[in-house]
């Protein structure tokens, strides 16, 4: 490989992210993704890191309402997006219905596939596609959860699939 | 006896969930300082030989890099191997991080590259070159059979087969069913959603705050400070919240040890975070090869049992797990003959993965019995039935509580089981061929010595703090719930601190044990503070408690009471106030009961019940529904525990029929080092999960009746699942993962010999 020191010392680019609501601008190396960028200079640290490879779904997050492997996003090549993490969906006190689905359903263990989970979730019942719980199961399969929660999380997606039927849930942050 | 609980026992959420659901839970490589430096670990390329040349001028070049770390310039660790043994370190030579030029696997540490950012790190890296004289790489455990040895130190004698009963080999002679077969398992690795990460802060006095990904703070702790003889009073390790485990963080991990010796030489806090690559050259679960022969009676009674047990060791470490002993102590038979033996390969150390030794020699047996049932020409359900023993065979002991038989009925009635029709191939739907499997699955009920400490503050608050971690099993939440039903308070009034070293001594969390050791560490320190209230109580005047012994109290709606008349009774709070206390904190001691061991023995059991559906066109398995009956003492957290059987379960689908560590054996080296080549199971392989909590009384595995969840679940998935593909298909495969190209064979020869 032939990297050239040259490479690092390359000029930034400016980026325009509204993150969770908030517009923020940045000057970016190119090869920033918008994974460590969150996890790094914002320290949003609520979007995780299980493989940088596209495999995981560890760090999904919503860019313009679709969801999203943010280590397969380049920080620089989102000028203009608006960017929502797990932390715009909802905090401890004031849980999304999708998130408080998932306490008590108990739709995770270890916690660190979680926030991927529920933002992919969210997503998709935003997408209006799944239907049946097969489908849930297909659509969510970019999420790994090696503890094994997934009937516990196709649960917890069900519900708020059935209650944003009965009634359209309040609309994640944007 | 535990008849009474208002708070233990029900099906609460986990009082760690809202900071898990909402992403604010703090994990290992989400804690930074200013200045901080990162860390990224440059992995051989050769999985044996000598590095002869390491050129890092060009990564020197980078912008950003920092210091670059070699064998050639490593700053001085500890010389002793003793110094480089953590709590559960095994016969053999700890791995010394660049020790020296040589390279004993795949992906060995190499290089340390330490720059001032992520990026600059992990390009720089890149940039580092090493020249090896490779050498003949030896990672093909059937080939290195002939080579095999009995370990010559024991990690634990308990992991040595028992003598032998009888004469197994007349026996199977005499018997009229007979069945033999060799089974091997692929090597699995861990895998947990978390990257290994440590982040070493260093303040300005030179005391350290370490975050760790490992099921130990206080193991990390001790670790590093004997390597590089810090004063443990100057660091402590947390584990807050730890993204999975499953046995890959009871030892710790050179991302520990890089960003301690990193931050030590260069004085600035440091943060080493692998990638998920890296984590495919950690521990694992170790490839076997199996041999069960076992023969029963016309009526299915057992005859002989001979179980052998081989798997892979490194170079530099004689790993070692109980696989085949479970053969002698499963059923009733009187004569057993268990082997057990390693074989060294060009590989990173094997470790304790969910169900150490269980999950392999369990699926061997299990695939066995189901052979012998098809033998002996009766239900595979049935054979286990009349085999059962109430009595550990192996050490002639009696056990603490086997409610096996309530785990064999209920799981059945709820799987449907008395639908089976016995003939293989006798279930069809459309194009899929349906199977039935069962398996038994059995586990170690351990418990370990453990601390805690209780604290009662003036506004009838708790906390409880031990050094205990939660890896996702519940132990935030079960914690608190035993202290909360002690002080008859609601789950919400607990604070609960783990994940600490300068907490009270917790061993690591592993085996199953946590629960059960730390929950009674907790209760018996909840108790000593209501000791302490009583003494307190007793001093004021014309106390109503003057005559009340420590055993005829108990706190109800923040009172101290008689248990037998709560009108009879003072306010704790009136107690602390004239004793002068503004908090009572105790400090318990527990060990495990000598007395009871000596005894008897404990263990956790269950019956899965697994139905497939296979393709015949396709190969491909689903695993539709799977009955999972636990018989686990007390369940403290019907959710919780429930949450563990599910994720073994889980995993036990994976290593029926996904996972596998795939290496080339020309080079030695794993190709399959990513989430994509290496498949655990995802959403759409895992259908409907049903588990069942037995009812089962016992008070001798622990002092609350627990007998511990983190393992059970995965033991005898992979067996059942292999015994309902062979229902559905008629073909036995012997080798797992049962892959879609082995059920393909295996069946196109079955559909011929059926033609």
């Amino acid at each position: 490989m032939d990297l050239s020191s040259q490479s690092h010392t390359a000029a930034t680019c400016p980026v325009s992210l509204t993150i969770n609501g908030e517009k923020r601008s940045f000057d970016l190396h190119p090869w920033v993704s918008l994974l460590d960028l969150l996890r790094g200079q914002l320290e949003l640290t609520g979007t995780k890191k299980g493989c940088d490879h596209g495999q995981c779904g560890a760090c999904t997050v919503m860019i313009d309402g679709e969801r999203m492997n943010s280590c397969l996003k380049l920080a620089v090549s989102l000028d203009g997006a608006e960017i929502t993490t797990i932390e715009g969906l909802g905090t401890p006190d004031n849980l999304h219905p999708m998130q408080k689905a998932f306490l008590e359903h108990d739709a995770y263990q270890c916690g660190y596939c979680t926030p991927g989970q529920i933002c992919s979730a969210v997503a998709l019942v935003k997408e209006g596609h799944a239907h049946e719980r097969h489908e849930i199961r297909e659509q969510m399969s970019g999420n790994l959860c090696r503890c094994g929660a997934y009937t516990n999380i196709a649960d917890a997606i069900e519900e708020v699939m059935a209650a944003d039927k009965a009634a359209p849930v309040r609309e994640a942050a944007e | 006896m535990f008849n009474s609980s208002k708070v233990v026992g029900l099906p609460l959420s986990r009082i760690d969930g809202p900071l898990k659901v909402t992403g604010t839970a703090g994990y290992a490589a989400e804690y930074s300082a200013p200045d901080m430096l990162h860390g990224y670990v440059v992995c051989s390329t050769v999985a044996t030989g000598t590095i002869t040349k390491i050129d890092t001028s060009a990564a020197e070049a980078f912008p950003g890099v920092v210091k670059i770390y070699t064998y050639e310039n490593r700053p001085k660790a500890a010389w002793r191997d003793s110094k480089w043994k953590d709590e559960v370190a095994l016969p053999g030579h700890p791995l010394r991080p660049l020790n020296n030029d040589r390279i004993l696997f795949d992906g060995q540490p190499v290089a340390l590259v330490v720059a001032d950012s992520f990026e600059a790190a992990r390009d720089a890296a890149a940039l580092v070159q090493v020249t090896y004289e490779a050498g003949e790489p030896h990672t093909d455990l059937a080939r290195e059979q002939g080579d095999s040895y009995v370990p010559p130190v024991p990690r634990m004698q308990a992991f040595m087969p028992p003598k032998p009963r009888g004469d197994s080999e007349a026996a199977f002679a005499q018997a009229p069913h007979q069945i033999s077969a060799e089974y091997t398992i692929e090597g699995e690795h861990h895998n947990p959603m978390e990257l290994f990460a440590t982040t070493a802060i260093r303040h300005e006095d030179g005391s350290y705050l370490i975050h760790d990904k490992s099921q130990g703070s206080q193991n990390s702790h001790d670790y590093i400070c004997n390597i590089f003889s810090l004063d443990p009073e100057t660091v402590v390790v947390r584990n807050s919240y730890v993204g999975g485990a499953f046995g890959s963080g009871l030892r710790p991990k050179h991302q520990l040890f890089f960003a301690v010796m990193a931050s030590l030489d260069l004085k600035r806090s440091v943060r080493v975070e692998m990638s998920r690559q890296e984590m495919f050259y950690l521990t694992w679960r170790p490839t076997s090869i199996q041999t069960v022969s076992l023969a029963a009676d016309d009526k299915g009674h057992l005859q002989s049992v001979m179980h052998h047990a081989l798997h892979a060791t490194s170079r530099y470490e004689d790993y070692q797990e109980n696989v085949a002993n479970w053969s002698g102590l499963a059923y009733k038979c009187d004569n057993v003959t268990i082997s057990y033996e390693i074989a060294k390969l060009d590989v990173p150390t094997p470790g304790d993965m969910r169900a150490p030794g269980a999950a392999t020699g369990i699926t061997a047996l299990e695939t066995a019995m189901d052979e012998l049932a098809y033998e002996v020409g009766i239900d595979p359900l049935e054979l286990r039935v009349i085999n059962f023993i109430h009595r550990d065979q192996n050490t002639d002991k009696d056990l603490t509580s086997k409610a096996l038989h309530a785990c064999y009925r209920e799981g059945a009635e709820r799987f449907g089981w008395s639908e089976r029709s016995h003939e293989p191939r006798s279930m069809r739907e459309g194009n899929e061929l349906i199977g039935w499997g069962v398996a038994t699955g059995i586990w170690e009920a351990q418990m370990s010595p453990a601390e805690a400490k209780v604290r009662l503050s003036s506004d009838g608050k708790l906390t409880v703090s031990a050094a205990a971690s939660d890896i996702g099993t519940g132990t935030y939440t079960i914690l608190g719930q035993l202290a909360a039903e002690a002080f008859d308070l609601s789950l919400s009034d607990v604070t609960v601190k783990i994940g600490d070293s300068s907490l009270p001594k917790t061993t690591v969390e592993g085996g199953s044990w946590t629960a059960a050791s730390s929950g009674t560490a907790v209760q018996v320190a909840a108790k000593m503070v209501i000791a302490t209230l009583l003494k307190a109580a007793q001093k004021i005047d014309n106390s109503p408690l003057a005559k009340a012994t420590e055993e005829q109290v108990e706190v109800a709606e923040g009172r101290l009471v008689l248990e037998t008349n709560h009108q009879v009774g003072i306010a704790l709070s009136d107690i602390m106030a004239a004793a002068g206390l503004d908090e009572i904190e105790e400090h318990a001691k527990i060990e495990p009961d000598k007395s009871i061991q000596k005894k008897y023995s404990a263990y956790t059991h269950s019956a899965v019940f697994v139905e497939v559906r296979v393709d015949e066109e396709l190969g491909q398995v689903r695993v539709t529904r799977v009955v999972d009956a636990v018989a686990a003492g007390r369940i403290l957290n019907p959710k919780t525990a429930r949450s563990q059987i599910l994720g073994g379960v889980v995993m036990g689908i994976g290593m029926a029929l996904h996972e596998e560590g795939m290496v080339d054996h020309r080079t030695g080296r794993i190709m399959n080092h990513n989430l994509a080549e290496y498949h655990v199971p995802a959403h759409a392989d895992i259908e409907e999960i049903d588990v069942i909590f037995v009812e089962e009384d016992d008070d001798k595995a622990s002092p609350i009746g627990v007998k511990g969840l983190g393992e059970i679940g995965i033991v005898g998935v992979a067996a059942a699942v292999s015994n309902a593909i062979f229902h559905a298909t008629g073909s036995r495969i012997r080798s797992f993962p049962i892959t879609i190209d082995k059920v393909l064979g295996a069946t196109a020869l079955e559909s011929e010999t059926l033609q």
